[in-house]
């Protein structure tokens, strides 16, 4: 996967703790399937992020479906995933969230536990970096991913940089892999 | 007033004990107590004096750290990694360095303010007396609240105004000591430090504003404050042009005193960027605001102006590189920020202005604001026509420049937005502009893309020329800063406000550091005129909120009036105004509850927390000045709502809702601890969009002491909002629905199937008379 490990805003540099660069998609599906109780993250600029199924929206709409892992939508867009038909998506701000997941005693969005892993997606790039920043130093136990198109160095793992094509192609296996296993 | 100087010189005396020659006795202060409210507890509170109150404000909204870096690099030791639960050499966990640097952020910022009031003031007592007496606005007594509250003074005069100035300066140097290593090492103990700074910030900002208020002549209060003209086209570019940048109003007044004693405006545009540009219009509507803090460098490139005048504060540190370009001479005015230039204070005006106009000096410095003026005018008029003849890049220079770009994605990565510069490069190279055009109104004006840029194009200048048309048109009326609420005003909506019925008081201030553009702004302010909440507005989001029009062409200054009442917009001023807006919660208390100001903070605080429904909004907050006001909002009780990029602040301080335990409140009636819901959900929390912002704005306007009317309208707005920007029902109203009688009416039946699917308890949410203070219980039962 020809992707770097540079971030996705050029001081965005992380200490001496930076994210495993995800060496294939099938890592990513692999690391999310193992997980008991994975969460995926959705931010506000899914709506203008392509993906081979339409945009980012619809990608996780897919995922969610498999019924393999929660989606939480942040800011404001809960919406886009109710006008196009999709039910059962959760509703959390990224800060309340971040509070929230750094808390051991959390039992999650749906009450049924904590989780123990959220990979992050179609988030504004500075904004998951801080919360991942937070994340890795206050949630320890907690596995992060971030399946940005631009590496984020406070994930234990990310995607690394890569051409918005590429991305597509390497989203849409990880999404395969999880659904076809369903 | 309180303290006087008294200075006795005897040349000669004769007794019967013997004679005396030459005998001098000063005695430094008297304590001239005419203020009749009896001092209160916290006269000049120290470092700790208010750790107990910010302790109560920090058990409920624990600070979320966001490290914006793993390592510490203060001291010889270092670096010293942090993460996680690693300490660094001296012993300082990760928590403890996020919040030592939210102190020493606030520590600039409220050093930042109060340098800028010293200089002011020891200008203006030289200019206008010491002994001036201080007036701030029409129909009011308490003229300065939060000196008041804070110091227990009652300043009449400007002497008086220096008390308050020297309790900031001494404990900010007790604060500042605190981030040594090997001081402070509990997270909380530095955010209660870091509330201490902002606190101060505001005495400081208050004594700013009153002496500039009371000097220069600008608006006393009234809400029928003069309109002024904002943006690149208001300015007559055939005129000679004086752009004046920064927050420091001395060196203006006299470019434009010069300008009306020699009768010059007719051949001499002044212009100004920040907060300086809210001052000179405040001083004279003749001075034009070209717009915010981002615009420095666009409107540089514009290649209008023919001088640059820089004070202090927010100024680009490369202006002497940028003047340069343009051949532009600068004049800095100010210690704080002399740009290496040569100090000419002391010089011939007329030898100065000769250097200047030949080019033999990029620059002066010019420390007397009298001599700026003259200097600044002569100048402007010797440089100006030699620059008659020079012409911005044209299309064909940049679709060429553009021809260069590499593709590297560097000036996408540099930008804090990620805006879709290359694309938009590419797209000039085949002769369309259109994109850069739209990248226009979202840029920050940072500039980090032409830093990035292997190939060195001037990407700001390309952004200017694919809005050319838009900015030719970019003029905006925008009523200048009024200054303080009035007491009458105060005594009119305080109960309204108090008991919920006007939904809240919405403060839109800070910088420029916009996610999306200041349009969101102005969405924003336009949401909650239509409300009829109270909106105020300081500093670049003062004039960013103006940028929008109706169909009608009316933007929001014309449409809504500048009354402190509901559906009012009311433009404070500049940076140093924000003391007003927290001034008006304080006065709330104390006028219109009759709740004793003098050294009372805790109690004042106590009263704005729980129920003074204001949320202060700095959408595009930068710096470190506003790091420092909305942290002297926090200790008050005023939650703060912050675009994205203000989680870069490190930390969030964030309620939880669902923990009944965090959200216990006395009630001054009974003792009785109650349960009040989690009003206000939050002490400062950063929005990923505007329309989030907007819902939490509406949550957060929420107070323990709602009257069910109050509540059911509060409600409403949150609901209505939630439903429009989120599509659908908030999920948490079984926190806030305290009683059926709370829901609004119209919205009965769908809300209380919602509750029963909660399974919400009526009364489980109490109305007390709410306090956090023990203290304040009246009877205990």
């Amino acid at each position: 996967m020809a992707a770097r490990m540079i971030p996705g805003q050029t001081a965005e540099i992380a200490g001496p703790k930076k994210a495993f660069v995800i060496p294939k998609p099938e890592v990513a599906a692999s690391l999310i399937k193992r997980a008991k109780r994975p969460l995926l993250v959705v931010g506000s600029k899914a709506v203008e992020t392509q993906t081979m199924d339409g945009d980012l929206i619809d990608t996780a709409i897919r995922l969610h479906n498999t019924g393999r892992l929660q989606v939480v939508a942040t800011a404001h867009i809960v919406g886009e995933f109710m006008k196009r038909g999709a039910e059962g998506i959760h509703s959390m701000q990224m800060m309340n969230l971040g509070d929230r997941l750094r808390d051991p005693d959390w039992r999650g969005l749906d009450g049924e536990g904590a989780y123990d892993l959220v990979a992050f997606a179609g988030t504004l790039y500075y904004l998951e970096w801080l919360v991942e920043s937070g994340l890795k130093s206050f949630a320890q136990d907690l596995t992060t991913i971030s399946l940005s198109r631009s590496y984020q160095p406070n994930a234990n793992w990310s995607l690394g940089t890569m051409k918005a094509d590429k991305w597509k192609e390497v989203i849409d296996v990880i999404v395969k892999s999880i659904t076809e296993d369903n | 007033m309180s303290k006087k100087d008294l200075k006795l010189k005897i040349d000669e005396f004769s007794s019967a004990v013997g004679s005396f020659k030459g005998v001098e006795i000063e005695i430094g202060r008297i304590y001239d107590d005419s203020w009749e409210e009896p001092m209160g507890p916290t006269p000049f509170p120290s470092v700790g004096t208010l750790r107990n109150w910010d302790r109560k404000l920090l058990d409920r909204y624990k600070p979320f750290y966001m490290p914006f870096c793993d390592l510490c690099c203060l001291c010889t030791f270092g670096k010293c990694d942090l993460t996680g639960d690693k300490r660094g050499a001296c012993g300082i966990t990760m928590a403890a360095q996020q919040s030592r640097i939210v102190l020493l952020a606030c520590c600039i910022g409220a050093s930042t303010h109060c340098a800028h009031a010293r200089h002011m003031l020891d200008h203006l007592m030289e200019e206008f007396g010491r002994e001036a007496p201080i007036e701030v606005a029409l129909n009011t007594n308490v003229e300065a609240p939060n000196i008041r509250l804070v110091c227990g003074i009652k300043p009449n005069t400007l002497r008086d105004l220096e008390d308050a100035l020297d309790y900031v300066e001494t404990q900010l140097v007790q604060l500042v000591a605190a981030a040594h290593t090997g001081q402070e090492g509990d997270n909380i103990d530095f955010e209660s430090k870091a509330f201490h700074a902002g606190m101060l910030d505001h005495v400081a900002m208050e004594v700013a504003d009153i002496e500039q208020i009371t000097t220069l002549g600008m608006p006393k209060g009234i809400p029928d404050a003069p309109m002024t003209e904002l943006g690149f086209g208001c300015i007559d570019p055939n005129k000679a042009v004086i752009m004046c940048i920064g927050h420091n109003v001395l060196p203006s007044v006299d470019i434009i005193d010069y300008l009306m004693e020699n009768d010059l405006f007719g051949e001499v545009e002044i212009g100004g960027l920040c907060c300086t540009a809210h001052d000179n219009s405040r001083y004279n509507t003749r001075a034009k605001v070209i717009g915010p803090i981002s615009w420095q460098l666009r409107y540089l490139r514009s290649g209008i102006p023919d001088l640059i005048v820089v004070d202090e504060q927010c100024i680009r540190t490369d202006i002497l590189i940028e003047a340069k370009k343009l051949g532009v001479p600068v004049i800095a005015t100010s210690e704080k920020s002399m740009l290496g230039l040569p100090n000419r204070t002391h010089d011939p005006p007329d030898n100065i202005v000769a250097d200047l106009v030949e080019g033999k000096a990029p620059g002066a410095l010019i420390i007397e604001p009298k001599k700026v003026g003259e200097v600044a005018v002569k100048t402007v008029l010797g440089v100006a026509p030699t620059r008659k003849d020079y012409k911005p890049l044209s299309g064909d220079d940049i679709q060429e420049m553009a021809e260069h770009c590499r593709n590297c994605e560097e000036c996408v990565r540099a930008c804090p937005n990620n805006l879709p510069i290359m694309e938009a490069v590419q797209q000039a190279a085949e002769g369309n502009f259109e994109l850069l055009g739209d990248i226009y109104p979202a840029c920050v004006g940072c500039g980090r893309c032409e830093s990035a840029c292997p190939e060195n194009m001037p990407l700001i200048t390309f952004f200017n020329k694919g809005a050319e048309e838009r900015i030719a048109n970019e003029k905006f009326p925008m009523r200048v800063g009024r200054g303080a609420v009035q007491d009458v005003e105060i005594r009119e909506v305080g109960r309204g406000i108090v008991f919920g019925e006007i939904p809240g008081v919405v403060a839109l201030v800070g910088c420029a550091n916009y996610p999306k553009g200041g349009i969101d702004v102005a969405k924003i302010a336009e949401e909650f005129l239509n409300r009829r909440f109270i909106v105020v507005a300081t500093g670049c989001a003062a004039m960013d909120l103006a940028m929008i029009r109706d169909e009608e062409g009316q933007n929001l200054y014309e449409r809504y009036p500048g009354d402190f009442d509901a559906g009012g917009l009311i433009n404070i001023g500049s940076c140093v105004s924000n003391a007003h807006i927290t001034g008006a919660a304080i006065k709330i208390a104390n006028i219109f509850a009759k709740r004793p100001l003098r050294a009372n903070y805790e109690e004042i605080a106590d009263y704005v927390y729980n129920r003074v429904g204001a949320v202060g909004v700095a959408w595009g907050a930068m710096s470190q000045k506003a790091a420092s006001i909305a942290s002297g909002c926090w200790r008050l009780g005023i939650p703060v709502v912050v675009g994205p990029h203000g989680a870069k602040y490190r930390r969030n301080l964030l309620g939880r809702k669902e923990k009944d335990e965090d959200w216990m409140t006395y009630d001054a009636r009974t003792g009785e601890e109650v349960y009040t819901g989690p009003v206000p959900e939050h002490l400062f929390y950063a929005a990923e969009t505007a329309e989030e912002a907007i819902v939490m704005i509406a949550k957060l306007v929420m107070r323990p002491n709602d009257t069910t009317k109050g509540r059911a309208v509060k409600l409403s707005h949150y609901i209505d909002l939630h439903k429009k920007y989120y599509g659908t029902m908030p999920d948490d109203l079984q926190y806030f629905v305290r009683r059926e009688a709370d829901i609004p009416f119209t919205m009965k039946n769908e809300i209380l199937e919602y509750l029963k699917e909660k399974g919400w308890v009526e009364d489980k949410i109490a109305i007390p008379d709410p306090t956090l203070l023990d203290r304040m219980v009246r009877r205990r039962e």
